[in-house]
């Protein structure tokens, strides 16, 4: 039972705040990924909770307590790292045997957890190598075991499978949910994956310089971004952001992308729930899948041309040409046969966000 | 493991314009040293373990004579020379270990971020920089017992360091600890920041105290090199000749190589100390050895 929490939190390198005023309460049991590019204090964070980084402000606590004064050793934390920092003299055996002997446990307990946490981990047959004799998915679950084996309050991981290759990697993934879903113990992973991101978490924590962006379900985060940030972190390939117009029309309403012609057709709800928001300063957020393309003209539909068409091979993303911006869709593959086809499209309202280009701000516009 | 020994000299370098062949240009490196090494290493090497089986003396023309193994039965059965031995290895030993337990200590202190470490490092490094006779000859002032600075400031009044037969060896062996624990420093201080930081990082979280992460994280991975260093002193020590020559002239500080000397040059046995010298080497070999055999262990964990 190990609730985190941070309250306030500032950390600064120098003149540089690398954590600025991070709230966070991550519950029992939880798997909470930090999710952010490389330097948005999403590591540092982590490496606050474990106690290797001090803190400049705020609290951080365990199960309630202060511990920002305490020393690593005293949290009762283990943590995985990126480099896996395994003791290159010791055997497969003597590494996940260390926390146990370091804090002077008897020899018959060591031996029966390092073999219990060896077994889980389906590495008992490596436990007299080196850990320059492992693969990389090995010397991963080596030091996922010497975290593991002590029972700790929480679990840290830092980036644990970035090193790895990408099929390692899913493998590697679908090995740490398996394990937190039988361990249960509270995870806070790290990553900047967020394919990773999605796949883990319970609650993904988006981070950017240091602020944190948005908390909730992959899901949440997937449909309901915050802000244009998170919009377009998540989710691949990438959310098509536009800055565009809209106008009331007899029935319904007008977004205009890219100074085209003619714009998409929306529902009249739109105007009210945009409420006269500033429409030089509105823009239209919309993932690839909710691009509609047809081959054939229909009502609703603009004329587009393809430029440019990615087979990626479940699905194609095409480029689309609208006034003076691009739309990427996706299509089944092979829909559009190549650059230069004239296809028609078409914008799922229900999937479209809006969003405040001044403050970047997700209006909550749901149709 | 394959390593490319020579790589391809650049064509359009000078020396490719001058018409030379990497070929060329590695025999002109390499040629003038190994005749260097011939000439005044090797040569003379064989040449003295010809004469260790004659009685040759270089003082007199009389023509050396084949002795065969009489040089050697007589060295080793003769008590003198045993004695020299047990002067020698006591004072490998105190001077060996206190190298390594200051120097060791000094880079100890010395890795962590402090202001001016550099510096400090560099002024710790001046020690060794200095010539073996000019530190003997400023310790043997300072040692002095009515006028030297280390009894003035340790309060010793006219404490006798190096004409008390059993201070005198003790005397040599701080001399030569001060001078040469900076060389133990200097490559445990590279060992100790060879250590990869996350290794204590992880040691920190899986709640190591600090002397169990001494024992078991750093200790074991800077044994290496902290290794070479002793085999290094272990065999300057063994050698030691000047330090201890211009500070006493102790029967107890006669070290092998006084000897060796004094047998050479003094008494004109030059047959006998060539024989007396190949059973240094052979000594100092066999002990290089057994470092290099624990050396190899330790590399292998």
């Amino acid at each position: 039972m190990t609730q985190i929490e941070l309250r306030g939190v500032q950390k600064y390198f120098g003149a540089v705040q690398v954590i600025k005023d991070l709230n966070l309460k991550i519950d029992d049991n939880e798997f909470i990924v930090l999710l952010g590019q490389s330097g948005c204090g999403k590591t540092t964070t982590l490496r606050a909770i474990a106690g290797l980084e001090t803190i400049d402000g705020g609290d951080v606590l365990i199960d309630g307590k202060p511990v920002q004064h305490l020393k690593a050793a005293d949290r009762d934390i283990a943590m995985v790292f990126q480099s896996f920092s395994l003791y290159p003299h010791m055997s497969v055996y003597e590494n996940i045997a260390f926390p146990l002997r370091a804090t002077r446990k008897s020899k018959a307990e060591i031996d029966s957890e390092v073999r219990s946490v060896a077994k889980t981990l389906q590495i008992s047959d490596l436990l007299a190598r080196k850990p320059s004799a492992l693969s990389g998915g090995d010397m991963q679950r080596v030091a996922i075991g010497r975290a593991l084996v002590r029972r700790p309050k929480a679990m840290l991981m830092d980036e644990p499978i970035g090193a790895l290759d990408a099929k390692l990697r899913e493998e590697m993934r679908a090995e740490i949910k398996r394990l937190h879903i039988k361990q249960g113990s509270t995870t806070i992973y790290v990553t900047h994956d967020q394919i990773e991101a999605m796949s883990l978490a319970d609650r993904i924590v988006i981070m950017h310089e240091g602020v944190l962006q948005q908390v909730g379900s992959p899901d949440e985060v997937y449909s309901r971004p915050a802000n244009l940030f998170v919009a377009q972190f998540v989710g691949s390939p990438v959310m098509n952001v536009a800055d565009v117009a809209v106008a009331e029309k007899a029935s319904s309403a007008s977004v205009t992308v890219g100074g085209a012609a003619t714009g998409f057709e929306f529902p009249r709800a739109l105007l009210s729930k945009l409420n006269g928001h500033a429409s030089d300063k509105l823009a239209l957020g919309i993932r690839p899948e909710g691009v509609i393309v047809r081959r054939e003209a229909a009502e609703g539909f603009l004329p587009v041309e393809a430029q440019i068409v990615e087979p990626l091979g479940s699905f194609d993303i095409v480029d689309l040409k609208i006034g003076s911006k691009m739309l990427r869709a996706r299509t089944r593959s092979g829909f559009v046969s190549g650059p230069g086809v004239k296809v028609f499209a078409r914008i799922d309202p229900a999937q479209a966000h809006f969003f405040d280009t001044a403050s970047g701000k997700s209006l909550g516009v749901r149709l | 493991m394959a390593t490319a020994v020579m790589t391809t000299l650049d064509p359009n370098s000078r020396s490719a314009a001058r018409g030379m062949s990497d070929l060329t240009i590695r025999n002109l490196f390499i040629i003038p040293t190994i005749i260097f090494l011939i000439v005044f290493n090797i040569f003379p090497l064989l040449y003295s373990l010809g004469y260790s089986f004659t009685d040759f003396r270089a003082s007199s023309p009389a023509a050396a004579n084949f002795v065969g193994l009489q040089n050697y039965r007589e060295l080793l059965n003769d008590p003198f020379i045993w004695s020299n031995f047990a002067i020698t290895a006591k004072y490998v030993i105190v001077s060996v270990v206190g190298q390594v337990i200051v120097g060791f200590g000094v880079a100890l202190l010395l890795n962590r971020d402090i202001p001016l470490k550099g510096l400090l490092t560099t002024l710790l490094l001046l020690p060794m920089m200095l010539s073996m006779a000019v530190v003997g000859l400023f310790w043997k002032l300072l040692y002095d017992p009515s006028f030297g600075i280390i009894n003035y400031t340790l309060g010793l009044g006219s404490f006798e360091w190096l004409s008390n037969p059993d201070m005198a060896l003790y005397a040599v062996a701080i001399t030569d600890i001060w001078m040469w624990s900076p060389f133990v420093m200097l490559l445990s201080l590279a060992g100790l920041s060879a250590v990869p930081k996350h290794l204590y990082e992880a040691a920190a979280i899986d709640r190591a105290g600090s002397f169990y992460t001494f024992f078991r994280i750093t200790l074991p991975l800077v044994a290496p090199i902290l290794m070479i260093a002793i085999i290094f002193r272990t065999m300057e020590a063994f050698k030691t000749f000047d330090l201890a020559y211009i500070l006493t002239s102790q029967p107890t500080t006669e070290v092998i190589s006084i000897r060796l000397y004094k047998m050479a040059f003094q008494e004109w046995q030059t047959g006998r100390s060539c024989a007396l010298a190949y059973i240094v080497l052979i000594m100092i070999l066999a002990i290089t050895n057994i470092y290099v055999k624990y050396l190899n262990k330790v590399k292998e964990r």
